[in-house]
């Protein structure tokens, strides 16, 4: 789905999201008891994006995000972290197959150049999945 | 009634649609704009509306007609082509008017290719014709020169140091027996660096290549005497100058021969057909007598501003970086990088606030590349996504630039905690 805003260049969710985001990082000390973590992206393209997870009972509980990016970047972690943490957190199983496609539906749609910012955000959940994973073999 | 046939839901709904529109009203009633892209277009001025609305609904009549009304539009056509001329120190038929300057760019440059490509269809030869420009031009020439290559012409693209100047031995060097044109533009959109036309046309001068500038950044504040600057061709336009979008004009040396882009009726000696717009053309030479006249004056103004909004924010926000020349640079042009942002979330963030700017950021940009002009004065990719244009115009004051830093400073701290890239 592809949406532009009347006075803005995106939807009103997009909006909310990006001027309050949630769960961000605002402390280190936030993060201490976190067992998951996840970068990607680079400065070229003009996105990065770093992701903290805590996993309990195969559940993603709590997630902290830091994004240097434009609005949509910023607005579609915020999105995926509520969608990783409602409703008790998300099982594992289906975090490793939430895609980019259902954290822009969520946010009302992006503009089709944009699309690309919400895919960051569900490459930042796999890699810290994975290394939770891998820290926590047998 | 109908007040009693909707239901408790609509009847909800409608409160809350109400309400919804009332808060609108009131924030957009509270939010006054503040206009820092004046780089990217300027408003009208009204003195300008004022003169161009007779030849909309009096006197509309065709200026190539023999009736009188056409001949008023004859006489008013006349007179502005005189009053420019006197501007920019050139003869009347110097003055070709066009529908904007990236109209203007392309006439001079496609023009002066298109000669040497009759020539070498009616010589049974290749096409032999080289042109010079630089990294940091406009669109309007780097677009048109790529095309160029296609028909088989030969370009160079100079390269230019950290304050975007080019290097005049380079120039020097770069010019080849077959180089037809140089274009070097009289000041940089994006960083505002100005350049040294007069050096540049005398490098030209002596190795016989034609110059042309676009001039449109320039405009409102910069010297337009195409003598003292010894260019053989300048494009300015309306839009930048406080006067109508789709207006512009090329100046060109009568000694030159170009070829038209536009053919029909023979408008424009030949050079640009198509029934002049008369009112777009009084309300031009009306924004430039203006601009002339304000010149010194609002120069010094804006400078002073300018110096002022720059240091502020040197002061007051940590680590950012002013792009471009300080020396060299227009009046009213501003640009940082602000480490550690993204560019276009904080021109999103201004825009929150009422704030008008531009971004070299990619993202904001259709190809999803950052700025070539910020790569060309050497800017990591990081920083030329971070930068922020603030492009300061006639309506500008002290009071709206200490708004702005205010929010400016509120806004890079809130990004600054969002991001990877930075460490308090």
């Amino acid at each position: 789905m592809q949406v532009e805003g009347e006075n803005w260049f995106y939807s009103d969710i997009v909006k909310e999201h990006f001027l309050n985001p949630k769960n961000f990082l605002k402390d280190k000390k936030d993060i201490l008891d976190f067992n998951g973590y996840g970068k990607v992206g680079n400065v070229k393209c003009g996105d990065i994006m770093e992701m903290w997870i805590k996993i309990k009972n195969d559940k993603i509980i709590d997630c902290k995000w830091k994004t240097f990016g434009c609005a949509s970047a910023i607005a579609s972690t915020s999105m995926l972290s509520v969608m990783l943490t409602e409703n008790g957190g998300m099982k594992l199983n289906d975090a490793m197959k939430l895609s980019g496609k259902e954290i822009t539906d969520r946010l009302g749609g992006l503009p089709g150049i944009k699309i690309h910012c919400s895919v960051l955000g569900d490459e930042a959940l796999r890699e810290a999945i994975k290394d939770y994973q891998s820290k926590n073999k047998g | 009634m109908l007040k009693n046939i909707v239901n408790i839901n609509t009847k909800y709904f409608i409160v809350d649609f109400m309400k919804k529109i009332d808060s609108k009203k009131i924030n957009s009633k509270k939010l006054k704009t503040i206009y820092f892209d004046n780089g990217a277009t300027t408003p009208v001025r009204k003195e300008v509306l004022n003169v161009s609305l007779p030849f909309f609904l009096k006197d509309y009549a065709n200026p190539s007609s023999f009736h009188s009304t056409g001949l008023k539009a004859k006489k008013a056509l006349d007179e502005s082509r005189k009053k420019i001329a006197q501007i920019l120190n050139c003869e009347k038929d110097e003055i070709i008017f066009t529908g904007s300057g990236t109209e203007s760019i392309n006439l001079a440059i496609k023009g002066i290719a298109f000669n040497e490509l009759i020539n070498s269809i009616k010589d049974n030869r290749k096409i032999n014709g080289h042109f010079i420009t630089q990294k940091t031009e406009h669109d309007a020439v780097l677009a048109t020169m790529k095309w160029l290559e296609k028909l088989g012409f030969e370009i160079t693209y100079l390269g230019v140091d950290k304050y975007g100047l080019i290097n005049l031995k380079d120039l020097k060097k770069s010019i080849k027996s077959n180089t037809l044109l140089v274009s070097i533009m009289y000041a940089n959109n994006e960083i505002g660096t100005i350049q040294d036309l007069p050096a540049i046309s005398r490098i030209c001068k002596e190795k016989k290549v034609l110059f042309h500038t676009d001039a449109c950044q320039g405009g409102e504040y910069l010297l337009l005497d195409v003598k003292k600057l010894g260019v053989d061709l300048m494009t300015l336009n309306g839009s930048k100058i406080y006067s109508f979008k789709g207006t512009g004009l090329l100046y060109k040396n009568k000694n030159i021969k170009i070829e038209p882009l536009i053919h029909g009726g023979g408008q424009e000696f030949n050079l640009r057909s198509g029934t002049e717009n008369i009112a777009g053309i009084v309300a031009l030479v009306k924004a430039l007598e203006i601009a002339e006249k304000e010149k010194i004056i609002e120069s010094k103004r804006l400078t002073k501003l300018r110096n002022y909004f720059i240091k502020k924010v040197e002061k007051e926000i940590p680590k950012t970086k002013l792009n471009g020349s300080i020396e060299n640079r227009l009046p009213n042009n501003i640009n940082f990088s602000f480490y550690g942002i993204e560019g276009e979330s904080l021109l999103l963030l201004l825009n929150e606030a009422g704030i008008n700017v531009s971004t070299g950021s990619a993202c904001s940009s259709k190809s999803l590349e950052a700025s070539h002009v910020l790569m060309a004065i050497g800017l990591t990719h990081e920083l030329s996504h971070s930068s922020i244009r603030f492009s300061l115009g006639y309506k500008s004051t002290k009071k709206e630039i200490d708004y702005v830093i205010n929010t400016l400073k509120e806004s890079v701290k809130k990004l600054r905690l969002m991001s990877p890239l930075w460490e308090e």
